[in-house]
């Protein structure tokens, strides 16, 4: 009983908050830590080879996303390359149009300049003509998430783009959670900029991309030495780029409609077993990988520490916003009431997960559902 | 997981006191989890804390920090558990609204009728432990006789926080444990550095923890510009027993029964604050005689180690938490919630809106608001 913690057999559902570090990814750091130390600028050997392996890091994450590897800019994460988007086209002025259900890495930097948040409907995808209704002569950026963190939906991002390019607009796409997991040939999606994040994909945390389609005027955010086309300064992150490298490259030949079957087994198993509890957004236009959902009777928060307890990692709301006092502005942007956004599970499985996992971690929210209901006055009220 | 029937839930604040109640449970081998209460978002009324730090707080960041190094040092599961709109609900705003209405509230016996024995209590159920601990200096024991939970005052007589406890029900007993109630302070801060607890010598909370320095006034004015309320005229008279004025005020909230302080008024002899009267915004003063009152009713009466009695009762009575408890024969009345209690002595500011516990010795017999 007193090691039950420690002896626990544990299970990871929660890869759209962060995966683990994969295998290919485990062997070609450790000599990109431990050999190829030079600092990628300099002249000598050391700066040779580094300069080396940066680019062709370069090369594997412009094959995932179908461009040229000059059209990208590494950055620290995710969040780094939305600010250097956004930031980049409207510091010279301008308005932009975003959604209300983008992550805070796009929302508070929008929130910076004269923003447009466009609503979504009840099944969380945006309507590209509440976009062109939202455009105004001085708009100069629309940024809209590929896939949403939350709840996984998937954006039309091609219709959005032909709006954009139409009225002449540069179109922004943050495409965090949707590498690795939906096809992302930026050329296919005609996006002009296109964020990742390296820890979404298998890499480690620190280190991200932005693409920047050959021709878009972008502006500096910070400023310093002239490292990657004099847009993000600072000495190069050789064993980041190197990580996220191999994680593109290994996420080329990555199985995701095995993940999307486990998803889809975890989604009919807690729906048949568990009673009042639905699935927030659309479950067609979404990620394999991503479930969330709503249990009548208790509050997320309950359940998450529950399901720890018994060994499996989930999150309610997104990972960022826990601990806030409010409900997820996903959820609310989807019509759901403060209680039912509170009581909202997200699911996000990966690579590593099984069936057995799946069918243990159905049974444990059963069992924490039953119980959690048991001692809520307002369930056994009104069931 | 299903199977840990025995599993305890620590309210971990971050402070000596329930940092000690995690250690000594562990060090006894007990299965525990410790859950921190996010109360009150201190990044709230920044103007109360000018200087920038607000350490010296309830959930403040340093707090849940060093709960969490706690836990950490123990190697024991910890989880933060947001309570914050039902904290205020239940004791903010019920706080402000009593002294608006002139009473002096005490949020501590709030906080635990309403949030910790109760929200948390059937949080940590939920999440699988069956029982509650937490930091309080007080005593429970079951007695097969009477088949009730009886409390008993703490072995440490200035720590005994049995005052604030008088709202627990018999259900919310059977499944909390105060393991500290046989220790004194003293002996608390010994057993938190012999179990290496990191916050061993981290000084003690102030008495409400969302209001900084005690400034209560300056908090309900703070909290109502908030609101977006526009400070209501608050300010009045004050006046004598006959009715003369001597003075003015900034509102009632900003004094309590047997206040000397803040009076700013000239006169022969000391005055205390006998009384307010909001509806007329009206602070009444008198001498220090003024303020003895030998009776008192209680609302909302709650008894702990004996069942409601039908039949007048020798006890002693504690009237404020640093009152020592005086004599008294309380009485039941037609209202079975309502107790009448005539003290032998006259006691001084008896405050409507503060709790009156009745002991017998040790042992708490229950308590009630006083009308």
């Amino acid at each position: 009983m007193l090691n039950l913690y420690l002896n626990l057999n544990r299970y990871y559902f929660d890869h759209n908050a962060t995966t683990p570090v994969s295998a290919g990814v485990l062997e070609a750091l450790p000599p990109a830590l431990a050999e190829v130390y030079g600092n990628a600028s300099s002249i000598h050997h050391y700066g040779q080879i580094a300069k080396q392996r940066l680019e062709i890091a370069r090369r594997q994450v412009a094959g995932l996303l179908g461009c040229e590897p000059r059209e990208l800019i590494f950055t620290a994460g995710g969040t780094e390359a939305n600010n250097l988007a956004i930031f980049g086209v409207l510091s010279t002025g301008g308005h932009v149009v975003t959604t209300s259900i983008e992550h805070p890495a796009v929302l508070r930097v929008c929130e910076q300049f004269d923003v447009t948040m466009v609503p979504v409907g009840s099944n969380g995808i945006v309507d590209p003509d509440d976009v062109r209704r939202a455009i105004r002569p001085d708009t100069a950026l629309i940024s809209v998430m590929h896939a949403n963190n939350e709840i996984g939906t998937i954006q039309p991002l091609a219709e959005i783009a032909r709006i954009a390019h139409e009225a002449g607009i540069l179109f922004h796409a943050d495409g965090v959670q949707a590498v690795g997991k939906l096809p992302t040939n930026v050329k296919a999606l005609d996006v002009d900029l296109y964020s990742i994040s390296g820890h979404k994909l298998y890499a480690p945390k620190g280190i991200g991309a932005l693409y920047i389609k050959k021709g878009t005027k972008l502006k500096p955010h910070l400023f310093g030495g002239r490292h990657e086309r004099e847009l993000r300064p600072g000495t190069e992150n050789v064993p980041g780029a190197v990580a996220l490298g191999r994680a593109a490259l290994d996420a080329m030949t990555a199985n995701q409609d095995g993940i999307g079957q486990f998803r889809d087994r975890l989604e009919r198993g807690i729906l048949d077993a568990v009673p009042d509890c639905t699935v927030n957004g659309d479950r067609r236009s979404r990620l394999p990988n991503t479930t969330n959902i709503s249990f009548d009777g208790f509050d997320g928060e309950a359940m998450v520490i529950s399901l720890d307890l018994k060994g499996f990692a989930v999150s309610s709301g997104s990972a960022c916003s826990s601990g806030a006092v409010e409900p997820s502005h996903v959820l609310s942007a989807l019509g759901l009431s403060k209680d039912q956004a509170k009581s909202s599970i997200r699911f996000s499985l990966g690579q590593g997960n099984t069936s057995e996992q799946v069918d243990s971690l159905v049974g444990a929210v059963a069992e924490s559902a039953a119980q959690l209901r048991k001692l809520s006055p307002a369930y056994s009220a009104s069931y | 997981m299903s199977d840990h029937l025995n599993l305890t839930a620590v309210a971990m604040s971050g402070g000596v006191d329930s940092s000690v109640v995690a250690g000594l449970l562990h060090h006894r081998g007990e299965p525990i989890i410790g859950l921190t209460m996010q109360l009150w978002n201190q990044r709230r009324l920044p103007e109360l804390t000018p200087e920038g730090g607000a350490t010296g707080r309830c959930c403040s960041i340093d707090d849940v920090y060093d709960a969490r190094y706690v836990a950490q040092h123990l190697g024991i599961p910890y989880y933060v558990v947001n309570f914050e709109q039902r904290f205020e609900q239940q004791v903010v705003r019920p706080f402000v609204e009593e002294y608006l209405a002139g009473r002096t509230p005490i949020p501590c016996t709030l906080c635990n009728n309403f949030v910790k024995f109760d929200d948390f209590l059937e949080m940590a159920e939920g999440v699988g432990a069956s029982t509650i601990a937490t930091g309080h200096y007080a005593r429970i024991t079951h007695n097969p006789e009477t088949g009730r939970y009886e409390m008993r005052k703490s072995i440490d007589a200035v720590k005994d926080q049995t005052y604030f406890l008088f709202g627990l029900k018999q259900d919310q007993l059977a499944r909390t444990r105060f393991p500290l109630g046989g220790y004194t302070k003293p002996q608390v801060r010994e057993l938190a550095r012999e179990l290496g607890i990191p916050v061993a010598e981290k000084p003690d909370s102030q008495e409400i923890c969302f209001v900084p320095n005690g400034d209560y006034a300056a908090f309900i004015d703070a909290y109502f510009r908030e609101q977006g309320v526009s400070p209501r005229e608050t300010r009045g008279e004050v006046v004598n027993t006959d009715g003369q004025v001597l003075g003015e005020h900034e509102g009632v909230h900003h004094f309590t029964v047997g206040q000397r302080r803040g009076l700013r008024i000239a006169a022969g002899e000391p005055l205390y604050v006998i009384a307010t009267n909001p509806a007329q915004q009206q602070v009444i003063v008198g001498r220090n005689e003024d303020l003895l009152r030998a009776k008192l009713t209680t609302k909302e009466t709650n008894w702990i180690s004996v069942a409601p009695i039908h039949a007048p009762r020798r006890a002693q009575v504690k009237i404020r938490n640093k009152h020592l408890a005086a004599n008294a024969t309380i009485y039941p009345t037609a209202d079975p919630l309502r107790i009448d209690v005539h003290f032998d002595e006259p006691q001084r500011a008896v405050t409507p809106g503060q709790g009156a516990v009745f002991y017998s010795g040790d042992l708490v017999l229950g308590g009630g608001w006083i009308e």
